[in-house]
């Protein structure tokens, strides 16, 4: 014990000594909290639409002027010719165009169907799935208004009842795009600097040959990795403090569940990032490599974690895969306990998988670990 | 200029001769394309929707069989209250629900306002949103069906222009291509460099017969032939898997991307020039290059969602006009008509960057 404790007492000398790594550990957080949460989102607003009327009726009108009250949409031209409406998607201008075309407000009249056309320049990915579901809720809530319009002129009549459908989005009532990265971010946030400093200390002791002279200690396997993990490990448990309180008190984040369960979840978590960390170690020789690869790995771990887009979007073989990924289990433990208030029954399955995670990588480093230079 | 072949052949050793990060180079396109084909999407089906059904009668069973029948949704669970719902929220289990009043039957038979909830997990908003626009045209499809004889529909027909499958590989390819390019050709120079003055041969290298542009020539060279090569492997790549259209003129593309390499290239010699030490030069590059590609060209991220601060940020980010330029010839396949700004832009940075950086090579010199 008093082995592991000097050896740990040595690393948290050599982090608060390295003004870099200092900077790294407290500075980097802050920063990427504030630069992420504002650029890493996917919130559509103010769309651009340019607008071919070809019916130019009260109806039309009616129907565009929705578009621009409804708040997602800004209309940027009108005309009568398709052509020019073309090129306005062509030149990115316009991000959707809507068409209504003639005797648009006479097919209106009666029952029946009066299609109008909507292109959605799909250039922009994600946006356009989105933008196309704004246009459509806006074309049926018109519809239902003229049906509805319709039906209180004449009598009820039975059989033609009309459901009404009130709608509730739960745990982000106003949509803030911020509130769902945040908790996201924390996670990257922990994982990058765990796995990191984990990966460029070891590759640096590899580096300076002074790892050769701690093989040569009395120290066990066990003892090294322990002692090695435990420093980065408690910086990672502030950089997340320091993250939530960013969150909380600069962003105005909500947390709905108990930030001592999440602590709980990270102080799990982190021995399985950090396990990466030391895995990565052992495929590098130098601090360059050790970033390198780290960066490439961690890469691939992030974009599969449901950080950025969800997981149930990800093609099925690609969904399995994430299984086995641990940052997918803590988004989602973060992510349940800060957005929706989770408790522990109900983030119980990632928090198992976790633990056998971290379990495992620990049991793999310690027996890698091999006290020689290869 | 066989001193200048000498210096491109060390290079070429020196890169060679670095395994670990040569299969970092050569891997990381193609894992890229995999992962964000198959991993960056977006798209919503197969909604896990539960059911709230106090009281099942003719109605709500009709409605049901519709809203499973539609393929969209897949009822994983029907309770009969409603506060059983969150703990299967929480879990994810389910991602949206249908609360049903009791009595719905018997209330649309005598022709009353029937009420009937939509709950959305909307902790992503856009999901939340889809999901919830999915689930209300489904009902008023199934309501049509089932009750209304003869109602007014406005029909909005829906064309995706220029990706009508809304295929992300697509979309992530040209900022694929971007974000490689600049791995390669600005992290890669500036280390190349950097390594050069930290182990003190920068200074062999200046007194040797080469001028100074040679000694930038040969340093890029080699990494101007694997980014070249990656790009064109991405290209192909996504092309054989994903099917990706190359609408526009191949000759332009290259000629883009050429520009765009020669933007990162100097990048990378100019913080190469600034800085001291391979680390610096290494976080420099990832700050200064690879997270604004990444973040502010608009490859993953919209940019007019940010905040006006980082979009006028994004105007000195050259991976946000080389996207632009290389989604507009390859997804819409226009030319230099539309695109001129863009390249323009790009020449004009390419220019001043690689003045700016042949000068500070220069200051070193005296």
């Amino acid at each position: 014990m008093r082995r592991i404790l000097f050896l740990a007492r040595a690393e948290v000398l050599h982090v608060v000594r390295d003004k870099a790594t200092l900077a790294q550990v407290l500075v980097l957080p802050v920063l990427q909290l504030l630069v992420l949460s504002n650029a890493a989102t996917f919130a559509i607003r103010n769309t651009p639409m340019y607008v071919v009327d070809f019916d130019h009726s009260q109806a039309s009108r009616d129907l565009v002027r929705r578009f621009s009250a409804s708040g997602h949409f800004r209309i940027i031209g009108e005309t009568a010719s398709p052509a020019a409406a073309d090129e306005a998607l062509l030149s990115g201008d316009a991000t959707m165009v809507l068409t209504v075309p003639a005797e648009f407000e006479q097919r209106l009249a009666r029952p029946g169907v009066a299609p109008v056309q909507l292109a959605v320049n799909a250039e922009k990915g994600s946006a356009a799935g989105i933008v196309q579901s704004y246009a459509s809720s806006i074309v049926s809530a018109y519809e239902r208004d003229l049906n509805d319009a319709a039906a209180s002129r004449g009598a009820p009549r039975p059989g033609a009842a009309r459901l009404e459908i009130p709608v509730r989005n739960w745990y982000n009532a106003d949509l803030n795009y911020r509130d769902y990265m945040v908790p996201g971010i924390l996670v990257a946030l922990v994982t990058m600097i765990g796995t990191l400093l984990t990966a460029q200390n070891i590759a640096r002791e590899k580096e300076l040959g002074t790892l050769e002279q701690l093989n040569v200690t009395p120290i066990t396997r066990a003892q090294f990795i322990t002692a090695k993990l435990l420093p980065f490990w408690a910086l990672a448990m502030i950089d997340l403090a320091i993250g939530l309180a960013v969150a909380r008190f600069a962003f105005d984040v909500p947390m709905r569940g108990s930030l001592l369960l999440l602590f709980g979840a990270a102080a799990v978590y982190l021995v399985a990032a950090l396990g990466i960390g030391l895995w990565i170690s052992t495929l590098v020789e130098t601090q360059q490599q050790a970033m390198f690869v780290t960066f490439f790995i961690l890469n691939v771990y992030l974009l599969m974690s449901g950080l950025f887009t969800p997981i149930d979007s990800m093609a099925p073989w690609v969904e399995a895969v994430s299984q086995l990924n641990p940052v997918r289990h803590f988004v989602t433990i973060s992510r349940a306990i800060l957005i929706k208030g989770a408790g522990a029954p109900e983030i119980a399955r990632p928090f198992a998988i976790l633990t056998v995670y971290a379990a495992a990588m620990l049991a793999i480093a310690i027996r890698q670990h091999q006290k020689r230079t290869a | 200029m066989s001193a200048l072949a000498g210096l491109v052949r060390k290079e070429v050793y020196h890169v060679l001769r670095d395994r670990r990060t040569l299969v970092v180079l050569v891997l990381l396109p193609a894992i890229q394309v995999v992962l964000f084909g198959y991993a960056i999407r977006t798209d919503v089906d197969r909604v896990r929707l539960a059911i709230v059904d106090p009281a099942p009668d003719a109605a709500t069973t009709a409605l049901r069989d519709r809203i499973a029948g539609s393929g969209t949704f897949h009822i994983v669970r029907v309770l009969p209250r409603a506060d059983m719902l969150e703990p299967l929220f929480q879990r994810g289990d389910a991602q949206a629900a249908l609360v049903f009043e009791p009595r719905l039957a018997a209330q649309m038979g005598r022709g009353l306002p029937a009420r009937l909830l939509v709950v959305a997990d909307a902790t992503e908003p856009n999901t939340g949103s889809i999901l919830q626009a999915y689930l209300v045209a489904a009902i008023q499809n199934a309501e049509r069906d089932l009750s209304v004889p003869a109602a007014k529909r406005v029909l909005p027909q829906v064309r995706m222009a220029f990706n009508p499958t809304r295929e992300s590989a697509h979309l992530f390819v040209p900022g694929l291509m971007a974000f490689v390019l600049t791995i390669i050709s600005a992290l890669m120079t500036a280390i190349s460099l950097a390594r050069e003055k930290e182990t003190g041969t920068m200074e062999a290298l200046l007194v040797s017969p080469l001028r100074p542009w040679q000694i930038v020539v040969g340093k890029v060279a080699p990494y101007l032939a694997i980014g070249f090569a990656s790009a064109l492997s991405i290209l192909l790549e996504a092309r054989l898997v994903f099917d990706v259209p190359l609408r526009g003129s191949l000759l332009l593309l290259v000629g883009e991307g050429l520009l765009f390499i020669l933007v990162s290239l100097a990048l990378g010699i100019l913080i190469s020039a600034r800085t001291a030490s391979q680390r610096v030069a290494m976080m420099g590059t990832l700050v200064g290059t690879m997270l604004p590609t990444m973040l502010l060209s608009g490859f993953i991220f919209p940019i007019e969602s940010m905040p006006p601060l980082l979009q006028a940020l994004s105007y000195v980010v050259p991976a946000r006009y080389f996207v632009l330029v290389a989604r507009g010839i390859m997804l819409k396949g226009i030319g230099l008509t539309y695109l001129w700004r863009e390249t323009l832009v790009l020449s004009l940075m390419a220019v001043a960057l690689l003045a700016l950086s042949a000068h500070s090579l220069h200051e070193r010199l005296e």
